[in-house]
């Protein structure tokens, strides 16, 4: 469905993405790991054009784009079949729930409101928040505020979500909420490429597991594969110290 | 109080009190609400860094919020004069208020503009919005949240300034009020009296303002807090 070849991107003198290849088939859920700084989030966004990549190509549903010279047309027709679940959720502080999920409906593609509705409402109630569409983001916890921004996300249909980090933001104790409402969503087998540090999300959810360092992808395997014969030393060290971190945070 | 000074008092009151509401309304409302239009208009230009535009703004700005609004009132309606402009006085006092607020104003709005959390820019890029979708419909509307007190404050000190108007001369409230005094050398107490009046009416304003944050906090969004 989607295949990126060779992603670089530089801030300035620093190179953080020392081209990044990935193959997405329908349905995967592919988990990104690896430690702070090594360019998970950058290459998200490159993938949805939040930041422009230097170099790399995209094949998106057949069609091949080169990522360094990307029209803006071809980046609307991209983005509408993708979407971006964000770590501070980033909702739209002066809409309702359901006007965050329907706001991108109407607004970008001139839905009739009758409809957006009933799309968005759908998509509220699939997140568990049938009770919550009328209210604004400062009266919702984390967790339901990171739910209304899945149910943003799903409400267009996209043929993708994207997700970094989607729980690093939330306390403990309402991480559960978010990650079996992507549990099910991967479970319904909607394509997800999720930047996290949830371990055994990874492992029971994730189709598929990238480890990521220094701008590379450093190891990629089946979920069961790599997180039972990691290949690299790296990978291991790594694996070793998250499970550590997250017994001793009780996760 | 002598039965005389009771019996300008009153009088006086109704003769300054009619101008106020002929005139410094009139004129601080018009003015007012074009320097709205420019201050979101100039805000917007700096906020979305449009280039040559962005120099032409700054310098606007500057040189307005440099120099006295009285001196800017003498070059429109005095100055001009000189190269064959020749402008009524209401439609001078109305240039110069909406330029002047507008250069305050256009700073207070940038500020509010800057506060709105910039994640909600990228959400919207990724539900395919546009860059004016999502400043019309998402940053302006809670920039102007956050400005709203700031902004309530300067239409209030701009009420106050419309006396100055009298200097060039616009019959407004001072204005009528020197004229009486002339007549009947009672300066104290027409000065305090036109003074309360400006009192009663910044009062009604700053209750006004009150209702007005009450209505907007529906969503609860204070600025600069995400
Ligand atoms: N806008 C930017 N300008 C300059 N440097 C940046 C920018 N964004 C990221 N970087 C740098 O790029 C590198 C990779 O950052 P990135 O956020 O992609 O890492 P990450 O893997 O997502 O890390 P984390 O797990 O901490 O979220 C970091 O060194 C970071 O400082
Ligand atoms: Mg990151």
């Amino acid at each position: 469905m989607i295949e990126v070849k060779g992603i670089r991107k530089s801030f300035g003198s620093t190179e953080v993405l020392k081209g990044v290849d990935l193959y997405v088939e329908k349905g995967d859920v592919i988990a990104i790991l690896g430690p702070s700084g090594s360019g998970k989030t950058t290459f998200l966004r490159c993938m949805n054009f939040l930041e422009t990549a230097d170099e790399g190509s995209m094949t998106f549903d057949k069609e091949t784009y080169n990522l360094g010279h990307i029209s803006k047309k071809d980046i609307g027709k991209i983005r509408r079949k993708t979407a971006f679940v964000f770590q501070n959720f980033n909702l739209f502080l002066n809409k309702t729930a359901l006007e965050n999920v329907t706001e991108g409906l109407i607004v970008a593609r001139k839905m009739k409101r009758s409809q957006a509705e009933a799309m968005g409402k759908r998509a509220l109630d699939k997140v568990g928040l049938s009770d919550r569409y009328y209210h604004y983001p400062h009266e919702l916890s984390g967790g339901q505020q990171q739910r209304v921004a899945i149910a943003r996300a799903l409400a267009a249909e996209p043929e993708i979500i994207y997700f970094d980090e989607p729980t690093s933001a939330l306390d403990p104790e309402l991480i559960g909420e978010v990650l079996e409402v992507m549990r099910d969503l991967a479970g319904e087998g909607m394509t997800m490429l999720v930047v996290t540090h949830e371990i055994n999300f990874a492992r029971n959810v994730s189709t598929k597991v990238i480890f990521m360092e220094e701008g590379r992808i450093l190891e990629e395997g089946k979920a069961q594969d790599f997180f039972e014969n990691p290949k690299e030393e790296r990978t291991r060290d790594f694996l070793r110290l998250v499970s550590r971190e997250q017994t001793k945070a009780g996760i | 109080m002598s039965e005389r000074l009771y019996g300008i008092l009153l009088d006086s009151f109704w003769k300054i009190l009619l101008p106020g509401l002929k005139m410094t309304i009139p004129l601080s409302a018009i003015s007012f609400s074009l320097a709205m239009v420019i201050a979101v208009v100039m805000a917007l230009i700096q906020f979305a860094n449009i280039r040559i535009l962005k120099h032409l703004a700054r310098f606007y700005i500057w040189v307005i919020r440099g120099t006295p609004l009285l001196v800017q009132l003498y070059v429109i309606f005095f100055g001009l004069p000189g190269i064959g402009i020749v402008l009524d006085p209401f439609l001078s006092a109305v240039i110069v208020f909406s330029i002047n607020e507008g250069a305050y104003g256009a700073e207070i709005i940038r500020a509010a503009l800057e506060s709105v959390p910039k994640g909600q820019m990228e959400a919207g890029y990724c539900v395919g919005m546009s860059y004016l979708q999502i400043m019309r419909r998402i940053v302006l509307p809670q920039a102007l949240r956050t400005a709203f007190p700031s902004l309530s404050n300067s239409l209030i000190a701009m009420v106050k300034d419309t006396s100055l108007a009298a200097n060039i001369t616009v019959t407004e409230m001072f204005m009528a009020t020197q004229r009486i005094v002339a007549r009947t050398y009672e300066p104290l107490a027409l000065y305090c009296e036109v003074g309360l009046i400006y009192l009663m009416f910044s009062t009604i304003l700053t209750k006004l303002q009150r209702v007005g944050e009450k209505k907007l906090d529906f969503y609860g969004y204070q600025g600069g807090k995400s």
